[in-house]
């Protein structure tokens, strides 16, 4: 089962990866870049440091609107866990079986 | 990496680790040695196998949606930017909606700018070389500690660089498991994999809170997003809602 198929090379995706890598790239040096040549306004560097958390959000709010109860549940589950133990290992276990379990539920 | 002249005249050579000067003088150069980069990569190390949580749970996600080990790893070794690839093998599809996967990756580390740009003060008394070469290896995590180191007062320029490299190691590493275990699950859903995404997502969420503060832009988001993704085609709504959080923060910056 575990062939030539695990070291496959599909130059499309070889090539979206390099353009990725590119403009991770030019996000991680274009910083430093710029505030040794222009100051950043403090205005654009808040607008910036809400994308992030604002992104996550943005993925996560159409995809548990699409599920039900058990995803909702087991949502809810894995931020409780993460709150109180912050090992993501543990979050993302404990989603993983309840979410099984709740759709037996449900 | 190649020797600085400007400061390899102060470098201890040994790699026997501290660099910390009890004497300084003004202006105070930046060290660049192996004890720096040592010392990063101890600290590192517990982070990093928490970062390895991710890299398993991308592995898997990525076989899922037709990645080699192969091609997964190789995205994690050149891209190095865990919720981008996460991210990018969600929008993953036949055929591959590259431009939505290159500018949300772009959009998504944007932050990189800012945390690069934090770095400005310690270093700009390094090489082009280094200093750029380290930023290859810059996540979230390694930042953060290097900030810390920073600013207990330790100039050890090669911090980012050490740190990075235990994170590049465990992230790899961690990418090349799941995506073997990924190939070896059936069907995803029957055991709940299929909910992976969407719990990596509620506990980087949980990370990513920083208090009431945050409260306003993520509705926002949340709202533009699940009305977006109604009425446009396509994972648009995704830098939407980001965009549209950002702008809020812009305008609302000084009010």
């Amino acid at each position: 089962m575990i062939g030539e198929r695990v070291l496959a090379l599909d130059p499309i995706v070889v090539g979206v990866i390099l353009a990725m890598a590119i403009v991770t790239y030019a996000t991680k040096t274009g910083g430093l870049w710029l505030v040794n040549r222009i100051e950043m306004s403090e205005r654009l560097e808040a607008g910036l440091s809400v994308l992030p958390g604002a992104i996550v959000i943005a993925i996560l709010g159409p995809e548990l609107a699409a599920g039900g109860p058990a995803e909702w549940g087991a949502a809810g589950l894995v931020l409780l866990v993460m709150w109180r133990t912050e090992s993501i290992l543990l979050a993302l276990g404990t989603g993983v079986v309840s979410v099984v379990l709740l759709r037996g539920l449900f | 990496m190649q020797d600085d002249p400007q400061t390899s005249d102060r470098e201890p050579t040994t790699a026997s680790g501290n660099v910390e000067r009890t004497e300084t003088s003004q202006p105070d150069p930046v060290s660049f040695s192996r004890g720096g980069i040592r010392a990063g990569l101890l600290t590192c190390v517990p982070v990093a196998i928490g970062v390895a949580g991710y890299g398993v749970a991308f592995g898997v996600l990525a076989s899922q949606v037709g990645l080699s080990v192969a091609e997964a790893a190789l995205m994690s070794a050149l891209v190095v930017a865990g919720a981008s690839q996460i991210i990018a093998v969600e929008l993953w599809g036949d055929p591959i909606p590259v431009v939505a996967i290159v500018v949300t990756t772009f959009a998504i580390n944007l932050r990189y700018s800012l945390m690069g740009a934090a770095l400005q003060p310690w270093f700009q008394r390094l090489s082009a070389t280094k200093a750029y070469g380290s930023l290859f290896f810059m996540a979230d995590e390694n930042w953060a500690l290097t900030m810390r180191d920073f600013r207990a007062g330790n100039r050890r320029g090669a911090f980012l660089l050490g740190s990075g490299i235990a994170i590049w190691l465990f992230w790899v590493g961690s990418t090349i498991v799941g995506a073997l275990a990924g190939e070896t699950i059936g069907d995803p859903a029957q055991y709940g994999f299929d909910f992976v995404l969407a719990a990596v997502f509620v506990a980087l969420a949980a990370e990513l809170w920083e208090g009431r503060s945050t409260l306003l832009p993520w509705v926002v988001s949340l709202g533009t997003a699940v009305i977006a993704a109604e009425f446009l085609p396509g994972r648009w709504y995704i830098l939407l809602g980001g965009f549209a959080a950002a702008l809020l923060e812009v305008i609302r910056h000084d009010r």
